[in-house]
């Protein structure tokens, strides 16, 4: 087990330690059924899937994730343990992927733990399978990619709930970057190359694209990127911004 | 031999504030380095440069002749280091937390578990190695941090006030382990309890305002003290004004002083530099027939050079 291993087991573990992972947990299996079976209408469409539970995903990741990320540095820098973590044999890159991987398995057990959902719709009908698995893996990327934002922020302050608050709009304009209301203020003025660049951004439609079925190579390889440029401006950022 | 700690020029700024200003100074073997100096003088930073955790804005460090920039893996490898204020994952335990120490520095299975056994003995650990940290009174939480600092016998030591918010008896305990490990490490701890350069130091710096303004034995340093080798003297009945005037009077004498508050009655006789006054006082008093209740030649106090060395910066 090399050290991002050693580094990821510690970060896992240490959500487990406080009552964070179970109210982290909890909250995401209630909200993710009421939007489902209230907001959603889950028995009123009458078909046997889980779009209008994936539906709700990227909104529930926009304030759920940030609230996971807020604390990978922040709460480092603020306790000054960063000063220790830095200073044992590890680089900075290691410590951010080790960081990075534990939370992004965390979700992953979140995400794994609302089998039940799969388990109704498989009771109730006969589902599309595949497109279920497929939107899974796409909500998990896509969880990903939210944590690589958040993970990022994080490491400019010590401040969590500075850290929340900014990761969670910068998670809102990824995810809304081809809605009318982030193109409309940039339409204006740039050219239809750029708006195009920016809608292209959109972690809805990829995600969308992806849960309809199809775990297209673009989609996957656009959610990787953001995860990997992330995180790799979060390994720059720890560096500059660890002794402030 | 080279040095097991070269510091070459660090210099570093923050933003237009110089806080360090160019130190310079290497350890080696057997040596204990203490770093004296009034808050903000910038030992804490020179730590953090040294241990590779700031940045140096100018000069390098080295630690068993790998630079701390260039070859980081390797130099932390070879260093052990307690940051100011022993921070440690507070949900932890103090046995979970040196594991993941042990493992973090390559040990696994039953030699992590050995070294997390033997450092948590050293520095004493036993009944709460179960508790989380947080929970910790402040003396337990920094034996946390040495222990880590300990954990993979490093050739290299660097402790920033290492037994801050210790109870005396604890204070002796840490200083006692860090004499006892001196022997075969290069060692730099940091400190403004000037006793403590006393007990453990063979070497101290006085930093202020980011620059080294003494280096030297401790020793040295107190023979720098107006109160090196000066006499405190003691009668049984207050000594007058004409005994003072005589003292004064005698060869080699600068100057005598009355004695402190606690001291009531008695006189320092401040020696000029090679004078032996300890015969010349006894036999003056011997000649008054005055019955002498205390009799004591004076090291040098280091406040005192403490104070001298780092006011005259201002």
């Amino acid at each position: 087990m090399g050290t991002v291993g050693v580094v990821f087991r510690r970060e896992l573990a240490s959500y487990f330690a406080t009552p964070l992972a179970y109210v982290f947990i909890v909250i995401f299996l209630v909200m993710a059924g009421a939007l489902t079976f209230y907001v959603g209408g889950f028995f009123e469409r009458g078909q046997a899937d889980l779009q209008v539970f994936f539906n709700f995903h990227p909104w529930l990741y926009l304030f759920l994730i940030p609230a996971l990320s807020m604390r990978l540095w922040a709460e480092e820098r603020k306790t000054g343990t960063i000063e220790l973590f830095l200073t044992l044999p590890i680089t900075t890159g290691e410590a951010v992927v080790g960081k990075f991987l534990a939370a992004w398995a965390f979700t992953g057990i979140a995400l794994a733990l609302t089998f039940p959902f799969w388990l109704t719709v498989n009771y109730l009908g006969r589902p599309d399978n595949g497109v279920i698995l497929a939107s899974y893996i796409g909500s998990f990327l896509m969880a990903g990619a939210f944590l690589a934002i958040g993970s990022a922020i994080s490491a400019i302050t010590k401040n969590q709930v500075i850290a929340f608050v900014v990761s969670a709009v910068v998670c809102f304009l990824f995810t809304a970057s081809g809605s009318p209301l982030v193109l409309g203020p940039v339409t204006a003025w740039v050219p239809g190359g750029v708006v195009e660049t920016v809608a292209s951004m959109s972690f809805l439609s990829h995600f969308a694209a992806i849960t309809r079925g199809v775990v297209d190579l673009r989609d996957v390889i656009f959610f990787g990127s953001v995860i990997g440029l992330f995180l790799f401006a979060n390994t720059i950022l720890v560096e500059l911004k660890k002794a402030d | 031999m080279t040095h097991l700690i070269e510091i070459h020029g660090l210099v570093k700024r923050f933003g237009p504030v110089e806080a360090v200003k160019g130190i310079s100074f290497t350890v080696d073997r057997g040596e204990v380095l203490g770093f004296l100096g009034p808050n903000g003088a910038g030992k804490s930073t020179t730590m953090k440069m040294a241990a590779g955790f700031l940045a140096p804005s100018a000069g390098r460090a080295v630690i068993c002749g790998h630079d701390v920039a260039r070859e980081p893996l390797q130099a932390k490898r070879k260093l052990g280091y307690l940051p100011e204020g022993a921070p440690a994952y507070p949900d932890m335990t103090p046995a979970g937390f040196l594991g993941f120490i042990a493992q973090v520095r390559g040990y696994r299975g039953a030699e992590a578990k050995r070294r997390v056994g033997e450092a948590a003995e050293r520095v004493e650990l036993g009944r709460v190695m179960y508790q989380p940290i947080e929970t910790l009174s402040k003396g337990f939480k920094r034996r946390v941090g040495l222990a880590q600092a300990l954990l993979h016998d490093p050739e290299v030591l660097i402790l920033d006030e290492p037994t801050d918010g210790l109870d005396p008896n604890q204070k002796h305990q840490v200083r006692a382990l860090i004499h006892g490990m001196a022997r075969d490490k290069a060692i730099i701890i940091s400190t403004h309890i000037l006793e403590e350069v006393d007990a453990v130091c063979t070497r101290a710096m006085v930093i202020a305002h980011g620059s080294v303004l003494a280096d030297g034995t401790p020793a040295e340093l107190e023979a720098r003290s107006r109160y090196h080798h000066a006499v405190f003297v003691r009668g049984v009945e207050p000594l007058g004004d004409g005994i003072a005037g005589e003292l004064a009077a005698l060869p080699g004498v600068a100057g005598v002083e009355p004695g402190g508050r606690a001291e009531a009655a008695g006189l320092y006789v401040l020696a000029r530099p090679g004078a032996d006054l300890l015969p010349v006082v006894r036999e003056l008093m011997a000649g008054h027939g005055i019955v002498i209740a205390e009799l004591r030649l004076e090291r040098g106090r280091l406040d005192g050079v403490f104070r001298d060395i780092t006011a005259a910066k201002n």
